[in-house]
């Protein structure tokens, strides 16, 4: 195959092309230039694609023996991921830019132009299994990324190699090493790539602006404190309220919920963060489902978070879930993911969270 | 291999490779006043007067300098420096289509040291006319410190009326410095008949070496150092003489310079036939700059390897790595701004929109190359740029 591989100056996707290479494909390396001023990548501000991970990189692709080019795609970035990041927190949603990103650019943007360009694939180092069109967890369920992915079409997997499923990440990085990359220590990302100081709230405000509203505890109906602005937090919250009234229990309180119109958060105790029933926008489904059917599958609703047996049911415009193990700070425009098979490790499909309600039985939690 | 980016950098000429390596072996700090320093020395002192000859300078007007950019910025900054601190001038003029070791050095000195830049406009070639110089530094000719207008553009090779341009610099007393590194060894420079008072060059653009280079500086202009050291050229600009680079600056001038008369004419035939070849196979395409049969003073009003075009409708980049692929290497502007490609700010200053800045080339031809080179590119262009429009129409869609 002639592929292009994307590049981030990272551990795995320099792996991921060495792969490919010696697999005997044609590669050419990409770094995608996603900082949305254009100087970004020239002068080495922090955060993404920096002019280090670009050398870093090339530096592979050097020793990998490759051609490497920067694709500038910074514009279609903003428009698609970081904007729409600033959109869904004002409509008081927890986006998850990462799942935005795949669906957009790296599946959509750079497919395309390198589809159009003559090229057969693109090749990343995502942590997930793709075979025969299949999308399975990596064999390294710490470092599975299969649920930032789980939305894509099926042209777009079918379109997508992921060389790393089988590895877990130390493998990866033994196999850099083997290999003289000099990223084989490089440190993981963690945080979103354009908010580089990890302060989304600091990021949202300077988008956003500030306005100072009331904390209610969600029980009583009393004010119990102040915000500086209601689109920014995410429900599940516990960091950054600062609340002058003590809980009567003395517990912690958590975000149950905030209203962007109102400019409120309500606040409670953790167990009134449980939800059992959820409901979702338009699904994509990579498993054969009847419409108006249930079906038993496991459910992951955040990108790192716990899993849940759940029974849902699919409709062509949303899907309905209702969990068997109730969960914990369900955010609105985050991703549920639904997985099968007899590890529960194929996904199934995916959507955005719509609705989250509440347990109405109580059920204890893990 | 096809190399067209002869403007980005050329071969090395094998003669200057050898006199280089003669020199690697020999010791001698030309600053030292034993044998061997004196030896060294006398290298410099004969390349000085190699070069001065070559450019018809006087050999006591050159300062060996690192390259281009340390060329331009000690230029433009030194000039700026000295005229300010001795008669208070602050303004600065500079063509828009300037070498960014220009602009980039204008923008610091506006940023930080309170210059205040006259950009001058091109013509649609990106030509300077000699109205526009009188106009501007009429505005208020006695804050005026320096002029800064290249003799040929790097980008689209459009060839600047030089001696014209100094006359008028030379009736206001204002110093004219000019970024002549694309221009030595391929158009007629002659310093003094230029009338410019400071000129940069070269090596790596010559077939000489990488890392070296000349301020043409006229005696009785002062420029401030950048660096401050041992005073070695001038008391202007410090540090040890690398003796083995000076000897190959020289001898690849003298190359270049003596030669030009047979290879001028030679190379401006290749690139003829590339841009006609290009145009009957791809009709939209837009040659930028200059007409190939132009004439500008003397000589011609376009660089003889320069062939820059526009492909509507094609992204520069996705051509250049079609090319690349099939091993035709050239540019999508200057190497500068590779990597992160912005809109070339010398199309926009001619006038150009974005899209039609965008979906340029550089092909630039030199010493080295033959009629296959041509050959090549025009076997491959057509299919290239039919496939970079297919993406280019992928990412109008979306």
């Amino acid at each position: 195959m002639n592929v292009i591989a994307a590049m981030s100056g990272g551990v795995d996707s320099a792996v991921a092309a060495a792969l490919m290479v010696e697999a005997g494909h044609a590669v050419t390396g990409i770094h995608l230039a996603l900082a949305s001023t254009p100087d970004a990548a020239r002068n080495g501000s922090r955060g993404c694609c920096t002019v280090e991970d670009a050398n870093d990189a090339r530096r592979v692709a050097d020793v990998l023996g490759i051609p490497f080019y920067i694709w500038d795609l910074a514009e279609r970035f903003r428009a698609e991921v970081v904007d729409d990041f600033v959109a869904e927190y004002a409509a008081g949603r927890t986006p998850n830019p990462c799942v935005r990103c795949n669906e957009d650019i790296k599946f959509a943007a750079v497919l395309d132009r390198a589809l159009a360009l003559g090229f057969d694939a693109v090749v990343t180092g995502h942590h997930a299994r793709l075979d025969d069109g299949v999308l399975r967890r990596s064999v390294d369920e710490a470092k599975d990324q299969s649920y930032v992915l789980a939305t894509l079409s099926e042209r777009q997997l079918g379109l997508a190699v992921f060389p790393l499923g089988e590895m877990t990440k130390d493998e990866v990085r033994h196999e850099a090493t083997r290999r003289g990359l000099l990223v084989a220590d490089k440190p993981d990302s963690h945080d979103i790539c354009f908010i580089a100081d990890g302060d989304t709230r600091g990021f949202l405000g300077k988008h956003l602006g500030t306005q100072t509203g009331d904390i209610i505890d969600d029980e009583t109906g009393t004010v119990v404190g102040q915000h500086d602005g209601a689109r920014g937090f995410t429900v599940g919250q516990r960091r950054g309220l600062s609340l002058g009234i003590p809980a009567a229990d003395g517990k912690p309180r958590y975000v149950l919920s905030l209203s962007v119109a109102d400019n409120t958060i309500r606040v409670g105790p953790g167990q009134a963060l449980e939800v059992t029933f959820i409901r979702t926008g338009p699904p994509v489904w990579h498993a054969d489902v009847t419409s108006g059917e249930s079906f038993e599958c496991t459910v992951q609703l955040r990108s790192h978070g716990m899993t849940s047996p759940a029974t849902v049911i699919a409709y062509e415009t949303h899907a309905e879930i209702a969990l068997h193990r109730p969960q914990r700070g369900i955010a609105a425009g985050q991703t549920a993911v639904f997985y099968g098979g007899p590890e529960a490790d194929v996904v199934l499909g995916a959507a955005r969270i719509e609705v989250a309600e509440r347990a109405l039985t109580k059920v204890s939690c893990e | 291999m096809t190399y067209l980016d002869h403007a980005a950098t050329t071969p090395m000429l094998p003669a200057v490779a050898s006199a280089m390596a003669a020199q690697f072996g020999a010791v001698g700090n030309a600053s030292s006043l034993h044998a061997s320093g004196r030896a060294a020395r006398r290298v410099v002192e004969e390349s000085r007067e190699a070069i001065a000859a070559a450019l018809g300078a006087r050999p006591s007007e050159l300062i060996f300098t690192s390259g281009g950019t340390e060329s331009d910025n000690l230029a433009v900054k030194g000039i700026f420096w000295s005229r300010r601190e001795s008669d208070s001038r602050h303004r600065l003029i500079i063509s828009a289509t300037e070498h960014h070791a220009v602009i980039d050095t204008v923008e610091w000195l506006h940023k930080h040291e309170g210059a205040q830049v006259s950009w001058l406009p091109t013509d649609t070639y990106g030509r300077v006319s000699v109205d526009a110089l009188r106009g501007c530094i009429e505005e208020d000719p006695d804050d005026v410190a320096v002029v800064s207008i290249m003799w040929a553009n790097n980008e689209v090779g459009t060839v600047n009326d030089i001696a014209g341009l100094a006359q008028v610099c030379q009736t206001y007393g204002i110093p004219l410095h000019t970024d002549a590194v694309q221009a030595v060894g391929v158009l007629p420079v002659d310093v003094a008949a230029s009338g410019v008072d400071a000129l940069t060059m070269t090596g790596h653009k010559l077939g000489g070496p990488y890392g070296a280079g000349v301020l043409m500086l006229r005696t009785d202009v002062s420029a401030t150092p950048l660096a401050h050291g041992g005073g070695q050229e001038r008391d202007v600009r410090s540090g040890t003489l690398d003796t083995p680079a000076v000897r190959g600056l020289a001898v690849g001038v003298q190359a270049a310079v003596s030669g030009r008369h047979e290879r001028a004419p030679r190379i401006a035939e290749l690139r003829n036939r590339l841009v006609r070849g290009i145009q009957d196979q791809i009709p939209d395409a837009v040659l930028n700059g200059a007409p190939v049969d132009s004439v500008e003073a003397d000589g011609p009003g376009r660089l003889p390897g320069n062939a820059h075009l526009s492909f509507p409708g094609c992204e520069g980049d996705a051509l250049l790595m079609l090319l690349d692929a099939r091993g035709i290497e050239c540019s999508t502007g200057s190497a500068c701004s590779a990597g992160v490609s912005q809109p070339s700010h010398v199309l926009l200053a001619m006038g150009a929109d974005v899209e039609r800045a965008s979906g340029s080339l550089r092909f630039s031809l030199g010493h080295t190359s033959t009629d296959a080179d041509v050959d090549h590119l025009l076997e491959v262009i057509p299919a290239v740029v039919e496939r970079a429009r297919r993406a280019g129409l992928s990412g109008a869609r979306q």
